[in-house]
């Protein structure tokens, strides 16, 4: 079976210019990503704000082009395929409806779209074809006249999954697509993708920084730092025993409901990652609660264990650092 | 479900403060008067514009003693009714206004929006194009294509669309790179579309009302350049009734004979002022509606 999306050691980087238009150094916004997608699974990808989710969104849509690596969807290299062929392979879901929709348009052309990009389908089915998605994700006839500003939030974002829908893509890629909406919105909006999912057999990568709604929808989850996977595992896995450091951080961050607990302590200190200037040895020790002498100077490998990837000098077992002549330092900690 | 469409119903979101709603409100009726006057002048013109008679030269217009109540405005130096000469001339500055905007708005938008969205060498490109257009001095170089490619209406417009097409291309640019990063536009070229459908469907409407006061604005300066053009007798050629020309031609007669000079003034004066306060309007309710997509 192939791989609904797979994602070769991945880079992109952003340069940055002075005014005058010299180069000034670059941002590795992607550095050196590598994971795949089954068919039928949800891939959520979480992180902090930076982290290099979104660009990594848009490298698998195919908006950005990655500086090295390869990205394969549906088993295709996206450089292979024209826009045509991409948009029936993969469509996004943004994040924001109000700026996803042109304000120009009404409901029915923007869901038309990608139908009438493709060039070979008449305009009465076309129109048919537009109808049945509206009204799977609930928009009712009526508002399909309607300017995306006579709209509510979740409408918008229902006509938004529509359009992505339309042309039956196989993966979908959905970059935040609750985070603009009111809370009660949110749930629905969930709802109604995991249905369609069901459905219609689709693959979601699915980026995210709400974990809860990573823990509802998604089957695995790659937790991103400063543009690396740094732990990829099944989610109840990842949940029930999060590995990495950074992933503890993350679900030691959550609010909990009760007020009388405060604003809980990450211990990540507040040196908040610079990406122009990357620090040696792992990217995380300067924050990490739990560093030792060997982060700032080693650059930890992929550890692979029980089917799930982690990246820590940590998660190398007593045995490994035995055979390296090293004993000395054996935490392998697992407690959250 | 009905609340909610109401309050955004476009009536709603047009409303302007009184003042403003006024002027806009005038320059709208300057505006459309003149379009309509241009559109329909040979219907409302007593007299032939060109018909001269040497016996009734510098009539005076009606209120002023030595009157004829068949010529409303007078006659000018040579016995042409001065009323249906000043009708022509809006016809020839509503042309000269809507032909050369027309002329440089294309070649403007064009510019600026490909500069806006592709960036890079692309802008470089375009930006050195405005750079150099903006060093250009703008009458000097009018009057020496006039001069030597001999004054016709086309000449005039045909100089000033190649003249005039800056600010809209300032404005397609900064407008356009505004627009390019929001994801509609990502969303519209994950969907496949083409790239004439990503720049025309749905960048250039999102530009547009800015686009229209830039028109506003540069009709108005295309109509008074046609005027100083032709007041130095390089623009519209007689006998056409230009404004300007008329202008020109009023000069000896003003110290006894002011409303030659002063009716065709006073027109250009309006037909100015009208689509200036029109400009500002649409300006003002341009903003009220980003105000209103921003909340």
């Amino acid at each position: 079976m192939t791989h609904a999306i797979e994602v070769r050691n991945v880079y992109r980087e952003f340069q940055q210019r002075s005014s005058l238009g010299r180069a000034r150094g670059a941002v590795c916004a992607v550095d050196g990503v590598t994971f795949s997608v089954a068919a039928g699974d949800v891939l959520a990808v979480v992180g902090e704000s930076g982290c290099g989710k979104s660009t990594l969104a848009r490298l698998i849509m195919g908006l950005l082009p990655p500086s090295s690596g390869e990205i394969l969807v549906d088993g295709r290299s996206l450089v292979c395929v024209d826009r045509r062929e991409r948009a029936r392979l993969i469509q996004p879901v943004f994040q924001d409806p109000f700026s996803s929709l042109n304000p120009r348009q009404r409901v029915r052309d923007i869901v038309g779209l990608p139908l009438a990009s493709q060039g070979d389908l008449p305009k009465a089915r076309q129109s048919d074809r537009v109808m049945e998605m509206l009204a799977r994700v609930g928009i009712s006839t009526e508002m399909a006249e309607r300017l995306p500003g006579q709209l509510s939030g979740g409408q918008r974002q229902r006509v938004a999954i529509a359009r992505a829908l339309v042309l039956h893509p196989r993966i979908v890629v959905c970059d935040e697509p609750t985070s603009a909406l009111d809370v009660s919105v949110q749930a629905q909006i969930i709802n109604l993708l995991a249905e369609l999912r069901r459905e219609l057999g689709l693959t979601y990568l699915f980026i995210s920084h709400n974990l809860a709604v990573v823990e509802h929808i998604a089957t695995e989850v790659a937790v991103m730092y400063l543009g690396r996977i740094v732990e990829h595992a099944p989610t109840q896995d990842l949940f029930r025993q999060p590995m990495h450091p950074y992933t503890q951080a993350l679900f030691a961050s959550v609010l909990t409901p009760d007020p009388a607990l405060g604003v809980p302590d990450v211990a990540l200190g507040d040196a908040y990652p610079d990406p122009t200037n990357i620090p040696s040895g792992c990217r995380f020790h300067p924050r990490c609660p739990k560093a030792f002498s060997e982060c700032p100077a080693t650059e930890p490998d992929n550890i692979r264990k029980d089917g799930r990837l982690v990246e820590c000098l940590l998660a190398v077992d007593n045995q490994t650092r035995a055979d390296r002549g090293d004993g000395s330092v054996a935490h392998f900690q697992l407690d959250r | 479900m009905k609340a909610a469409h109401d309050t955004y119903a476009p009536s709603k979101r047009w409303r302007l403060p009184t003042f403003g709603h006024f002027a806009t409100l005038l320059g709208a009726v300057i505006v459309a008067t003149a379009f309509l006057v241009a559109v329909f002048a040979p219907y409302l013109t007593p007299h032939d514009p060109f018909a001269q008679d040497l016996n009734l030269r510098l009539i005076p217009p009606i209120w002023m003693e030595g009157s004829q109540a068949t010529h409303l405005l007078g006659t000018d130096q040579i016995g042409r009714d001065y009323l249906s000469r000043l009708i022509y001339g809006t016809r020839i500055s509503v042309l000269i206004g809507v032909l050369t905007v027309v002329t440089s708005g294309i070649i403007g938008i064009t510019l600026g929006i490909l500069g806006g969205f592709y960036g890079g060498r692309i802008d470089a490109v375009v930006m050195f194009v405005i750079t150099c257009r903006l060093s250009i001095p703008l009458i000097l170089v009018a009057l020496t294509v006039v001069a030597l490619v001999g004054s016709s209406l086309t000449v005039v417009i045909l100089t000033l669309g190649l003249l005039l097409w800056e600010r809209f291309a300032v404005v397609a640019r900064t407008t356009t790179m505004q627009v390019r990063n929001l994801d509609y536009i990502a969303a519209a070229q994950a969907a496949g579309a083409s790239r004439a459908h990503i720049l025309l469907r749905e960048v250039l409407p999102n530009i547009a009302n800015h686009l229209v006061v830039v028109a506003t604005l540069e009709m108005a300066l295309a109509i008074l350049l046609e005027a100083a053009l032709s007041f130095l007798g390089l623009g519209v050629p007689q006998p056409l009734p230009s404004w300007g020309l008329m202008i020109a031609e009023a000069k000896e007669y003003m110290f006894f004979s002011p409303w030659v000079i002063v009716a065709p003034g006073v027109a250009l004066f309006i037909l100015v002022l009208g689509i200036n306060l029109l400009g500002d309007g649409l300006r003002d309710m341009l903003r009220a509606d980003l105000r209103q997509w921003r909340s």
